[in-house]
């Protein structure tokens, strides 16, 4: 996938001016964060299950080799096979090379990050395969050709007409003046294009939510039941999934499921939970003859032993994004690559490089809301902060914030100074936006005070408010 | 398993361990992992689900209409193809079904509902509706589960328009664990794996309701790729 990651800061511009963004993020800025919240507060246990979920992922990333190993073994054990990918490119060739083998023409997908992050899908097109991408909102996406804006909603940048738009121009087989009354009548049209496709496909790749080394299972949650689709009818299963998604047992499943949907969608379940374990047995009517997994690396256990160890907890439930106020405010795409929100702006510098997505540590308010809400109690706002200092170490930051920052510490350093500047500024302001109250435009913000005005100062600097409250004996 | 994909594990795991500061694990950490996986101990499972029996059977109910299900009760096995034709002719539904090749299915006595036309085995494309058991299921959300095999085939559970379930009374648990220990005691059998017992089969799917989305402007929607419909016809073969 195309990184536009490095102009975060025009993304970020555009993004706010695109009124039909703004339409479509105002439907979900409300719905996740209200439904999540109901769901949390019909369950008493939820705080203690994320205890547990955060203690069950940091014993899994303490014996991480372990794990896995006992996981390739129990694949391996059920007729699969693991392939075991170090970087992005290792994991394409692995998943043509599988296509390949049996002739795949075409191949049904159903929605999973990891391909998103092989931009698997241009790959297989290249090697003269067609994907399809059968999650609906994949598939308008995959229609439009854009890449997802959210990781569980991935076209949540969209609204009614521009599902018609997109299948009117690529639907040629069916009439043109056909009235698309309502969602219902888009959603049907979808499922019987998707049907034909689904039953013609050689080959179905689905992510994975888990992976378990007691039985060698994948796990896959959804609610369309594409997933199944996709991995029950093709000859080949290909389950594409990072190394951070084993689990022990199916109990300690059960704990991240119990906090998945409801973190995720606001759900108590999701409807398909499908546990996948090799390939068709003796007797079986139905199921591929071929399982394979594709165990992506791809720069995750290089932070193992850092200070983004953590992140590796992350279950991809998208509550941080769900609650970020950036994230509501400019959506998906400015972030420029597969992984947007809070998550992304601490996953995406490990992944890409802080060179490449320095801009997104930085895209934070650092409000505490995301970790506050993140099931698996992953510290976000200190792991970005974490990649600032890297930034600023590294000289990467523009030399108008490190001019900026120099510029405070020298002022901080010296109290005699800052508070004369400290009252300069304040006594300034405090004139100029006497009459209003508050200031439409300030000289070098003008990037903050295009979106928003600042309230007025009132001429006195906190510093001399709090002497003068502890003279009268009020503080 | 090729060359270059063994040097890749060794090289994956051999990072994992540098990254953990030390080497592979000692022996007897590994054991106590490994009887950690065998004993696959609980973790909190929540309150709502231990309750009387009486509670625990409408907490199920309630849960699954939630999430859209429909539900009829049969008194015994007999009523079962009438309830069936019933629910058909009551959703304006061909009479057509495709129902499991499960004994506690396929003995049912359709015959005496010759208007219903019923064939055994996978669903196919045409197929509009299936039959088909129900392994166990959870009052918790209301969650059922299927787990595939030679009499349970799963495009049955998510090809069709409409998916019937018969499900025993008697197979209502409180939690998803419940079912896990269900599977292990039914179906284990010795296997070359890690733990030494296989139980689950190539697929077991958790459902809980018919197929819905919300990626149109997130408003949920039924009947996205799977079933639009699931009734579940509740056998009672528990003495209350």
């Amino acid at each position: 996938m195309h990184i536009t990651s490095p102009a975060f800061k025009q993304n970020a511009r555009h993004a706010l001016a695109d009124a039909n963004l703004q339409r479509a993020l105002s439907n979900a800025r409300t719905g996740f964060v209200e439904k999540r919240a109901r769901a949390v507060a019909a369950l008493p246990e939820f705080e203690a299950l994320r205890e547990e979920g955060r203690d069950l992922k940091n014993h899994v990333l303490a014996h991480l080799d372990f794990y896995l190993d006992t996981y390739a073994k129990a694949v391996e054990a059920n007729g699969g096979t693991v392939h075991w990918c170090e970087t992005a490119d290792d994991a394409r060739r692995a998943v043509v090379e599988i296509c390949r083998a049996v002739g795949a023409r075409t191949v049904t997908k159903g929605k999973s990050m990891i391909g998103e992050e092989l931009g698997i899908n241009e790959h297989l097109e290249t090697a003269g395969i067609a994907p399809i991408e059968t999650d609906l909102g994949e598939y308008i996406i995959q229609l439009r050709k854009e890449p997802p804006s959210h990781i569980i909603a991935p076209a949540i940048h969209l609204n009614r007409e521009d599902w018609i738009e997109a299948f009117r121009e690529k639907h040629t087989a069916l009439p043109a003046d056909r009235a698309f009354a309502e969602r219902k009548t888009l959603i049907d049209e979808a499922r019987s294009v998707l049907r034909s496709r689904f039953l013609a496909a050689d080959v179905g790749i689905t992510g994975a939510n888990m992976l378990i080394a007691e039985t060698g299972s994948s796990v896959i949650v959804t609610n369309e039941g594409n997933g199944d689709l996709t991995q029950t009818l093709p000859k080949v299963h290909i389950v594409l999934a990072s190394v951070e998604k084993v689990v022990p047992t199916l109990e300690d499943a059960c704990t991240i499921l119990r906090l998945l949907a409801r973190s995720a969608t606001g759900q108590d379940f999701s409807t398909y939970t499908t546990f996948s374990t090799g390939p068709r047995r003796a007797g079986d009517l139905d199921g591929p003859g071929e399982y394979h997994v594709i165990l992506l690396d791809n720069g995750r256990t290089s932070m193992i032993g850092t200070e983004f160890q953590e992140m590796l907890r992350c279950i991809r439930c998208a509550a941080c994004m769900n609650h970020c106020p950036v994230y509501g405010a400019v959506g998906g795409h400015a972030y420029g690559w597969v992984y947007p929100g809070p998550m992304g702006s601490v996953l995406t510098p490990s992944l890409i490089g802080v060179d490449k997505a320095g801009h997104l540590p930085n895209a934070s308010t650092f409000c505490g809301r995301c970790e506050s809400v993140c099931p698996m109690k992953i510290p976000l706002p200190k792991m970005m902060r974490h990649w600032r200092e890297r930034e600023f170490e590294r000289h990467l930051s523009p030399s108008a914030a490190r001019f900026g920052l120099g510029a405070w510490a020298w002022f901080a350093k010296r109290p005699w100074a800052y508070r004369l500047a400290a009252r300069l500024g304040a006594g300034v302001l405090g004139i100029a936006g006497r009459k209003r109250g508050r200031l439409g435009a300030l000289p070098l913000a003008g990037g903050w005070t295009d979106g928003r005005d600042m309230p007025t100062p009132e001429g006195e600097t906190f510093q001399a408010r709090y002497a003068r409250l502890k003279k009268q004996g009020l503080v | 398993m090729a060359g270059a994909e063994t040097d890749a594990r060794s090289r994956m795991l051999g990072r994992i361990r540098r990254g953990l500061k030390r080497g592979p694990l000692p022996e007897s950490v590994a054991s106590g992992l490994t009887e950690r996986l065998k004993s696959h101990p609980r973790n909190l499972i929540p309150a709502r689900s231990r309750i009387p029996r009486a509670e625990q059977l409408a907490l199920w109910k309630a849960n699954i209409v939630k999430e859209h299900g429909t539900v009829a009760e049969a008194a015994s096995e007999a009523e079962i193809p009438g309830l069936v034709a019933d629910y058909l002719a009551s959703q304006n539904i061909p009479p057509v079904v495709r129902i499991a090749p499960d004994p506690s299915i396929a003995a049912l006595p359709w015959g005496e509902r010759p208007l219903l036309s019923v064939a055994v085995g996978r669903a196919e494309a045409q197929d509009t509706v299936s039959v088909t058991p129900c392994f166990a299921a959870v009052a918790e959300t209301g969650t059922m589960f299927f787990p595939s095999g030679p009499h349970h085939p799963t495009t049955l559970n998510i090809m069709p328009e409409t998916q019937i379930v018969v499900l025993r009374q008697s197979r209502i648990v409180g939690a998803y664990e419940e079912v896990w220990d269900l599977l292990r005691r039914e179906q284990g059998s010795v296997w070359d794996g890690p733990t030494g017992t296989r139980f689950m089969p190539r697929n077991v799917m958790l459902v809980t309701g018919p197929s819905r989305t919300a990626d149109i402007e997130q408003t949920i929607e039924l009947g996205a790729h799977g079933p639009r419909r699931v009734h579940v016809i509740l056998l009672k073969d528990e003495q209350p």
